[in-house]
């Protein structure tokens, strides 16, 4: 029963990855991507990794594909369009699938040449919290402690990052080539220049340029404390 | 199954996350393709912590998790930019991220 499962998982992720590869839609790539990643959750249940396996479907193929479907939705099917260019030549396509069928080579004998006898079983009887949430948890705040720390981190940084890559900038729709580069400069600066889109104007709106809809909700005296002093804390910079 | 086949689909789907990297030029699916390596490696790392017994793997997998979603913003988050600033989507035509 076991050897069916995962052959049935095993076989849905390779051909969930080889669609990645394939599709010439982005679309169609990313819907294969999360078929690969509900078969990987499949392939950790086997190996009793239930903890990883449902953060794999909640997470990876929940919130990060959904992700990856609104970008493509706003950039849009730039490969459906293929002949403002030239397809990938024959030679570096054949370079690449030779070098991928190298890496494997070499993988495979770096994994199943090695002299490890414990690969050749089924791991060791399973033992009750192993895998569990309870385990995951008391792992990541005993002996991993810092590498927790380090990914919260890294994940407040990504987000502060992608805020700052992503921001909307009036400037952009001059078509100097300046204006089109991206800066690190322009993005590190501050104060910043009017109607580069700032939280501040945002919440206010550019002056002389007409102001947000909100605008006119906080400059009624509603008498609530609440609201003006959100609006004073705004108008720093950000 | 033994542990071998779950390395061997490991191995298997890191090659053919590799090819793809190497022969498209879309960034949004090289970033796809980087997932399937990440996952790849996931597999194994998993595969090991079974064949231990201990949840080490496991703790390793999640970090790496969160690393590909850091790094799933960050790319996305690239793309978006370029998009705005009409350059084209094509990493043969990107050749510096010059500040």
């Amino acid at each position: 029963m076991g050897a069916v499962l995962f052959f049935i998982a095993a076989i849905g992720a390779l051909v969930g990855a080889v669609g990645v590869v394939t599709q010439r839609n982005p679309f169609y790539a990313v819907l294969a991507l999360v078929f690969h990643l509900l078969n990987l959750a499949g392939l950790f249940l086997l190996l009793r990794a239930e903890f990883v396996a449902a953060a794999q479907v909640v997470v990876y193929a929940g919130a990060v594909m959904v992700l990856y479907v609104f970008v493509v939705a706003y950039v849009g099917g730039i490969d459906t369009a293929p002949s403002l260019r030239p397809p990938v030549s024959r030679g570096q396509r054949t370079l690449a699938l030779l070098f991928a069928a190298a890496l494997f080579a070499e993988l495979a004998i770096a994994s199943l040449g090695s002299g490890l006898h414990a690969i050749d079983t089924q791991g060791p009887p399973y033992r009750a919290p192993f895998g569990q949430p309870a385990q995951i948890g008391e792992l990541l705040l005993t002996r991993f402690l810092l590498p927790f720390e380090a990914a919260s981190f890294l994940l407040l940084i990504a987000a502060v990052g992608a805020v700052a890559l992503a921001r909307r900038r009036a400037a952009l729709e001059g078509e100097s080539e300046e204006a089109r580069r991206l800066s690190i400069a322009e993005i590190v600066r501050s104060p910043r220049q009017l109607g580069t889109g700032t939280m501040a104007e945002a919440v206010r709106g550019v002056p002389g340029r007409g102001a947000a809809p909100h605008d006119v909700a906080a400059s009624v005296p509603s008498g609530s404390g609440v609201t003006g002093g959100t609006d004073e804390k705004t108008g720093g910079g950000w | 199954m033994n542990i071998g086949w779950y390395l061997a689909v490991s191995a298997l789907i890191f090659s053919i996350g590799v090819a793809g990297v190497l022969t498209r030029r879309n960034p949004v699916v090289v970033l796809l393709c980087l997932e399937l390596m990440l996952n790849a490696a996931n597999i194994a790392l998993i595969a090991f912590s079974r064949m231990h017994g201990n949840g080490d793997g496991q703790i390793f997998a999640i970090i790496v998790m969160v690393v590909a979603a850091c790094e799933v913003c960050i790319g996305l988050g690239v793309v978006v930019a370029l998009f705005r600033r009409r350059l084209p989507i094509d990493v043969d035509e990107l050749r510096e991220l010059h500040g």
